[in-house]
């Protein structure tokens, strides 16, 4: 399956990727193509936008139209090529960094307009290109090269914050959980309207050096022990929860989508004076 | 009673140009004094089937303009002062990209929050330089309603034709500048549209130029050619590529798209230079009191000429020069503490003298000023 998968949607031309060994994002990247391929899209009508970070590396590797941007940018570069042209199936590829810091404002406003975009946050808890700065999802007390005495920042439930801002359907899963994680990625890519689902991944090189979770299968390990589902952490108490993070959906709903209500628009506009 | 003839705004007549054109998106932030190009594209484009998006902010709404016009759509996005600055990184990512966009700038008085509703030309080098790193630039600036419509036209020509971001650099005096508009007829102006690739190629190559052209013919994004863009160096077939030959073969023909192709780029309007002795050099709305003070020079006896670059960058510097070994003085007139002039400085040498007169507080330079420097400089 996935070498069928490689063959289909890769430029395996382009590989070895740039990942170090052990990274997560390898996974995740292969969740969307399944996703993708499961939901029979046609590669020409697929656009992958992606920002600045090891994440945004991944619409390299893959044989639609893809866009490489500016830091924290995917998101309005992607809600220009939605708008400007409907047909179109944009997924956003997205660090936890450039997704919720740089590009934190980009990132609520999309979600506020409910603008048919799925976005992939790979999440790996650190600033991975740059040598392992703290980033927005770094934990309490963690350590980076900019926290050396641990982290004092709290950090974001990027999840949770695109639901609140509006996303109609938001997810949260882990390169251990892969079969969940490509059926949120499906589901998410069929959702009309603003999507996100947050894959947990893991950055040996970076973090987990740094924060003595061992080496790549350690790590993932560590996803797979941490991860608790949304429907179990609802009877547990706070302490036993701490240093846990929850995994599922936490958002599925309805509104009216950005570049429909557009559509309307100029509909309704028509047979009116121009000038 | 001819029906072309209009009362209309800079600003307006700006977007106006911009849909004789042919734009079908515009993204952008309210800011003084540029607004008007976000209310009146709201208002126009989805009248014309076309997209108009206020974004969260000003980065926001140059990179979705970028993105639109990836897709094949004519695409704007407008802003002044401390909104140009925030743009400057995404006005590089669309010049090593190579996509065509229009930017514009209706310069107030900075730094900073400086003077919103005020006129300035203080902008002037951060359209060459604002950006990091090497690139090519392209900046227009007009100087009456109906050439915020022309230039507006012709910025979106360059950027089409060479795919490269262009710069509408107009000030708040034009931008907000009420006057009569012949509105050009349909066919009247030039339109040029970008070339896409033939269909059909077998192993297309996004970024490759033909035997004499430095201009790649890049595809639409969703017309059946799958390729990659991104903000690195990168080689024919747009993918990341950290060679160092390759780099400065990029970059060389970037440069070349404008340095090769000035005679095509730059214009320029010449008043009474013929037997000047001194020329006086004015840009945008500060034109307007050049011509009015070469008038009174002239009245008074002394040859004077306006020389007005419409095209800002590249510098106008073949005919600079030759006006340099003609006059007995160049006098400069800006709205600034001196940007223009030190071009102008660099290209005439010691030819003929050099004067400059400026200022950035808010007020436009009055033609009483400019005649009483110019009498100076002689």
């Amino acid at each position: 399956m996935a070498s069928a998968l490689i063959e289909k949607y890769m430029r395996s031309d382009k590989f070895p990727h740039m990942w170090c060994p052990g990274c997560g994002h390898g996974i995740i990247m292969r969740s969307i193509i399944e996703a993708i391929d499961r939901l029979g899209l046609e590669k020409d009508k697929v656009c992958v936008v992606s920002g600045i970070g090891c994440s945004s590396r991944a619409p390299g590797y893959m044989d639609f139209n893809t866009l490489h941007t500016t830091h924290g940018r995917a998101l309005p570069f992607a809600t220009g090529i939605k708008l400007a042209n409907p047909d179109l199936h944009v997924i956003v590829v997205s660090g936890d960094g450039d997704s919720s810091a740089i590009g934190g404002n980009h990132l609520i406003h999309a979600a506020r307009r409910n603008i048919d975009i799925t976005t992939i946050v790979f999440n790996n808890n650190i600033y991975g290109m740059t040598g392992g700065q703290y980033s927005p999802t770094t934990p309490t007390n963690y350590f980076g090269t900019t926290a050396p005495y641990g982290n004092i920042d709290r950090s974001f439930d990027i999840a949770q914050l695109a639901g609140a801002a509006g996303a109609t359907y938001t997810a949260r899963s882990t390169v251990f959980h892969v079969p969940q994680l490509t059926n949120y990625i499906e589901k998410a890519l069929n959702k009309k309207g603003f999507s996100l689902v947050e894959a947990i991944s893991t950055c040996p090189t970076s973090f987990g050096r740094r924060n003595k979770k061992g080496d790549a299968v350690d790590m993932i390990k560590w996803l797979r022990d941490s991860a608790v589902t949304v429907t179990k952490a609802s009877k547990m108490s706070a302490e036993e929860l701490d240093g846990k993070f929850t995994i599922g959906e936490f958002k599925d709903t309805e509104a009216p989508e950005y570049v429909e209500q557009y559509e309307k628009l100029i509909e309704r506009l028509k047979g009116e004076d121009d000038e | 009673m001819n029906n072309n003839f209009k009362l209309m705004q800079g600003n307006e007549a700006c977007i106006e140009g911009a849909l004789y054109a042919g734009m079908r998106f515009y993204s952008g932030y309210p800011i003084t004094p540029s607004t008007e190009l976000m209310e009146k594209s709201a208002v126009r484009l989805p009248l014309k089937g076309g997209k108009f998006i206020q974004m969260e902010d000003e980065i926001g709404g140059i990179a979705a303009a970028i993105g639109a016009s990836l897709t094949g759509l004519k695409s704007m996005t407008g802003t002044s002062g401390p909104g140009f600055s925030l743009k400057q990184e995404n006005i590089g990512y669309a010049a090593i990209t190579e996509v065509p966009l229009v930017v514009v700038n209706i310069q107030r008085g900075g730094p900073s929050t400086g003077l919103p509703t005020s006129p300035a030309q203080g902008d002037v080098m951060q359209a060459m330089w604002g950006t990091h790193g090497d690139h090519p630039v392209i900046a227009l600036s007009p100087s009456s309603v109906r050439e915020m419509f022309e230039l507006t036209v012709r910025a979106f020509n360059l950027a089409e034709k060479y795919r490269t971001p262009v710069i509408l650099l107009a000030d708040e005096i034009v931008g907000h500048m009420r006057e009569k508009i012949v509105m050009p007829k349909a066919g009247e102006l030039e339109v040029i549209d970008r070339k896409e690739p033939a269909p059909n190629q077998e192993n297309y190559l996004p970024y490759a130029v033909e035997e004499g052209s430095h201009v790649p013919e890049i595809a639409s994004f969703g017309k059946g050619y799958r390729f990659h863009v991104t903000g690195l160096m990168h080689d024919e077939t747009g993918f990341p590529s950290n060679s160092t030959e390759n780099a400065e073969k990029l970059l060389d023909r970037l440069m070349a798209k404008i340095s090769e192709n000035k005679e095509d780029i730059i214009d320029f309007d010449e008043y009474m230079t013929e037997d000047a002795d001194i020329i006086i050099l004015g840009y945008g709305g500060t034109a307007r009191s050049v011509k009015s003070s070469v008038k009174e020079l002239r009245k008074q006896g002394i040859k004077a000429g306006m020389f007005r670059p419409k095209t800002i960058w590249p510098f106008p510097e073949k005919r600079v020069k030759e006006l340099s070994l003609q006059a007995k003085a160049i006098l400069v007139a800006e709205l600034n503490l001196g940007q223009y002039v030190l071009e102008v400085e660099r290209v005439i040498k010691n030819n003929c003298k050099l004067g400059f007169v400026g200022k950035a507080n808010g007020e436009v330079l009055m033609p009483d000023e400019i005649t009483a420097k110019a009498k100076e400089v002689l």
